[in-house]
């Protein structure tokens, strides 16, 4: 089972990214489970989301705890929350920022990841050129496909346009191809 | 028809698919989506001849029903916590009437102090209002017992509340399976009334009764449900004739034939427990679980037969009798007796506080060891209970006891608020 | 044998009997073939005006919509005295919920009845002051403000009369109750409290909104005909004069709604979509004490005069804001 841990802030759409990407997995045949971890509706605060990806029905129910992929839409949470709290040594993460790891200040809490597992996209800014919205969650999903492999680029877009249909949608999937295309790795 | 969708969107279509004629509801999280759903379908044109209306309250919202009920019509309507609370009144009204309204509980935690996660409190306080309730373990299985919940309601005329756990279920995006109209038209005939508000045949229904038949009217009520025991099981092998699934009946068992040690529960913390019974299991531990599907009628012989066999019983509920202990374990007791082997009580995931495999395994290890207490609470921050004793020993002006644990547990940023 | 001045208004409202009119024009009660829809045998006390105002505007309803008519009805004195189990005074389909919720139950009924193409089967509500201006009050605005398909008929004796005469919104300033007793500086209902339930239907903007009393049964009947002829959401509240509650004599109960009026106790006036459209005025005003002293739950305003001071503002206000005075003789 691969489990996916989605941090952001309200109004970035984390819980959508979450639902996204478990449709995705579903059009590929897999059982996915995409739950979010918030309850009011308040725009700013921290929200967290969980998908959770396997070939077999998904019966676990606790949060995610021990995130095989760790995607963080708002490098502001790190001063604000433990955003790495269970990452394995062998995790994957995708940081939403246009600066490095150094500049960011975590790059103890990543240096024991793989190289090639820790990947920061400028999604805000990718979103902005193509969908003219700060919204950076579907093109975290088309960088998550390049690093990790774990959804193929083709479904992260059927999953992408069957929650935002017409433009807005083509818009978003040509963002998350741009950043499937162009992920850089740091480290 | 494979879906990967919201639960809450899986209820409606549902909900939908049983061609209910009257719909009203009042939002309330976390069934918001539900109603909202249901309101688009009708506001599409996708859901027809259906009435979908806008209440100012919860109250109002069953009230309605019990009016379009009594006038004939099929009707839903869906709450949670307060909502449920604040129409307490028409919840018995509506079963002391025999009106067969579905309802939909989206299981939340009841205030104060206000919480609007899960657990499973609100479903417990109407426990003894005369409807049936059924809860439901997966979103697959919410699907299949709304579309049951109307047929049970509609043989029996009697109220069915679907129980289905706020957030985790409702707000949870599976994969699953809904019905298609035709499958669902074959298993859920029109709504024939037993008795019905009509010009030509002028009848008045709500009257009061005295001392001397108030009673045989309560015993039918408590007769028709023991009925309910029978008929439940019925329904759930016809909507497996049809849909192919195992969906509904009184229980549902988990590796529990050998096991010494037998966790009972309801709802959707069953997921979890199971992976951790596999995990134990796989170690040689004989561990195994009982779900409740239909808490009312309680399954009193059903639940007796399963747990008669094992050493001991570990009920694992989410929501508490304050004053006594557990709910459920109170009536799995009573399902129990004449036994021996002890009966544990666990209150674990009260407002939402997340149940980990972890918890769990530390838990059930302890029970087969019977190193535990009659009334356990999991994950219980003692040292923060102890703190706010500790307070109110000391100041009798001690404040708001949730102010202060938010404060002790470091939730309220205390600088900002002194 | 002493003789008796007797006045026979042979036609017009205020008719005791109306041989005179074209058959057409007679109350229902006057036709043999009357639905009965609220039957002899129910247990309401001596001279309730409940039960004749009830019994009026419900055969009206019925005539009016050709018998096809169902009823929800609050708890209260009408509920309870027209079904002691094991029966019930009630000739039409008709249903008891709870106290608060009778316009929400009436949505309902309507809102089957809309699905199931039945457009000619009608929808009442009825209930007491209490059930309507109280506990009934989010229920009964919600349905104005969806506008559905509802009569709600409030049946006005100014207090929580079954349950032992207890103060409700609608108990008028002065008015002795078993929780506003005629005790200490300020005896009786507080007069700086109430509310208006026909301004706040008005201010719906529903379609019809109506007072009425049973003083003037031809009235009360034309405003229900004139409301069934009316889709959407509709109130009328009829004031029924109740001799246990109030301690009045039951034979007074037809007297004492007409003072009611005739001082401007009880202002009679019908609005649409906001808008009073008419108002009924006074025939031969007289002062309040004239309508207090046929009641024993005035009994110590009439001792008081600033009381009564108060009372006869009361009035007066009422006489102006709704144009009472003018009344221009002949049919009423």
């Amino acid at each position: 089972m691969l489990q996916v841990r989605i941090h952001g802030r309200g109004g970035q759409g984390v819980v959508s990214a979450a639902e996204m990407l478990s449709v995705a997995a579903f059009l590929e045949g897999k059982h996915a489970q995409a739950v979010p971890s918030f309850g009011s509706e308040r725009m700013g605060a921290p929200v967290v989301a969980f998908c959770r990806i396997d070939d077999k029905e998904i019966r676990l129910r606790e949060p995610v705890l021990e995130p095989n992929a760790l995607i963080v839409q708002d490098p502001t949470l790190f001063q604000a929350i433990d955003v790495f709290n269970g990452l394995p040594d062998d995790g994957y993460l995708l940081i939403n920022t246009g600066r490095d790891i150094v500049e960011l200040g975590i790059e103890n809490a990543v240096e024991q990841l793989p190289e090639g597992h820790v990947c920061t996209v400028p999604a805000t800014e990718i979103a902005l050129k193509y969908v003219k919205r700060p919204l950076p969650n579907a093109v975290l999903l088309g960088a998550l496909s390049a690093v990790t492999g774990v959804i193929k680029i083709e479904s992260v877009e059927e999953a992408i346009k069957s929650k935002f249909p017409g433009k807005i949608g083509e818009a978003n999937i040509a963002a998350a191809r741009a950043a499937y295309q162009s992920t850089s790795t740091e480290s | 028809m494979l879906k990967q969708i919201e639960g809450s969107h899986g209820v409606a279509e549902a909900v939908g698919l049983c061609r209910p004629e009257v719909i009203c509801a009042y939002p309330i999280t976390p069934q918001t989506h539900i109603v909202e759903d249901l309101g688009a379908l009708v506001k599409k044109g996708q859901l027809t001849d259906c009435e979908f209306i806008n209440v100012e309250s919860e109250f109002a919202a069953l009230s309605v029903g019990i009016g379009s009920s009594a006038a004939g019509a099929r009707t839903y309507t869906a709450t949670a916590s307060q909502g449920l609370l604040y129409m307490a009144e028409a919840v018995y009204n509506a079963s002391g009437l025999g009106l067969p309204i579905v309802m939909t509980v989206g299981n939340r935690a009841i205030g104060s102090p206000i919480n609007i996660w899960n657990d499973q409190s609100d479903s417990m306080s109407m426990r003894d209002a005369g409807w049936i309730q059924l809860f439901a373990e997966t979103n697959q299985q919410a699907i299949d017992v709304h579309i049951q919940a109307f047929k049970i309601a509609e043989t029996l005329s009697m109220p069915v509340m679907v129980c289905m756990d706020g957030f985790i279920l409702t707000h949870a995006y599976e994969r699953m399976d809904v019905p298609d109209q035709e499958q669902v038209d074959r298993f859920l005939p029109p709504f024939e009334p037993r008795q019905v508000l009509d010009p030509a045949d002028p009848k008045s229904i709500g009257a009061m009764v005295g001392p001397e038949a108030f009673t045989e009217v309560r015993y039918i009520a408590h007769h028709k449900q023991m009925q309910a025991l029978k008929v439940i099981p019925q329904i759930a092998e016809e909507f497996k004739g049809i849909f192919g699934r195992d969906s509904g009946g009184l229980i549902s068992t988990y590796r529990a034939d050998d096991a010494d040690t037998l966790i009972v529960t309801l709802g959707s913390v069953i997921g979890t427990i199971s992976e951790v019974i596999d995990e134990m299991r796989d170690k040689g531990q004989k561990i195994g679980a009982v779900t409740i599907r239909s808490f009312r009628p309680f399954p009193l012989d059903e639940i007796h037969e399963v747990l008669k066999n094992t050493r001991r019983v570990v009920v694992f509920e989410k929501c508490l009798a304050v004053g006594l202990g557990g709910i459920v374990a109170s009536n799995v007791r009573m399902a129990h007796r004449g036994q021996t082997s002890p009966v544990y009580t666990v209150i674990g995931g009260l407002g939402g506080r997340p149940i980990t495999r972890a918890s769990l395994q530390e838990l059930f290890e302890k029970a087969m060891t019977d190193d535990l207490e009659e009334t356990t609470f999991l994950d219980l921050k003692q040292d923060v209970v102890d703190q706010e004793m500790e307070r109110e020993k000391k100041f009798s002006r001690s404040g708001a006891i949730a102010e202060n644990i938010l404060r002790d547990v470091g939730v309220v940023d205390v600088a900002k608020t002194t | 044998m002493a003789n008796q001045q007797v006045k026979f208004y042979q036609t017009g409202t205020l008719t005791v009997g109306n041989r005179l009119l074209d058959s057409k024009l007679r109350t229902v009660q006057a036709t043999m073939d009357r639905s009965n829809s609220l039957d002899s045998g129910h247990r309401a006390c001596q001279g309730c005006g409940e039960a004749l105002g009830a019994r009026y505007a419900i055969d009206a309803a019925m005539r009016a919509t050709n018998n096809q008519l169902i009823a929800a009805n609050a708890t209260g004195c009408l509920e309870v005295f027209t079904t002691p189990y094991p029966e019930s005074a009630w000739r039409i389909p008709w249903m008891h919920s709870l106290f608060g919720n009778a316009p929400a139950v009436a949505t309902g009924i309507a809102a089957a009845l809309k699905v199931k193409g039945k457009n000619d089967v009608r929808v009442i509500a009825q209930g007491g002051d209490g059930g309507t201006t109280d506990i009934g009050f989010g229920c009964l605005s919600g349905m104005f403000e969806r506008n559905d398909d509802v009569l709600y008929i409030c049946y006005d004796n100014q207090g929580y009369m079954n349950t032992g005469v207890q103060r409700s919104s609608a108990t008028p300033g002065g008015a002795r109750t078993a929780t506003t007793m005629p005790l200490g500086p300020e005896p009786g209902a507080d007069f700086d409290k109430g509310k208006n339930v026909p301004l706040i239907a008005m201010a719906h903007n529903i379609p019809y909104v109506a007072t009425a009393s049973v003083d003037r049964l031809h009235d009360l009947e034309a405003k229900v005909k004139k409301a069934m002829s009316i889709r959407g959401a509709r109130y009328i509240q009829i004031f029924v004069p109740c001799p246990l509650g109030w301690g009045s004599n039951p034979a007074n109960t037809i007297q004492v709604a007409r003072l009611a009026v005739e001082c401007g106790m009880y202002p009679l006036f019908e609005a649409e979509f906001g808008e009073i459209i008419s108002s009924t005025k006074i025939r031969r005003k007289v002062q309040v004490e004239e309508y207090l002293k046929l009641q024993r739950r005035f009994a110590h305003v009439l001792k008081n005069p600033d009381q009564l001071q108060l009372v006869q503002s009361v009035a007066d206000k009422n006489i102006q804001k709704f144009s009472l005075m003018g009344f221009q003789g002949g049919e009423v």
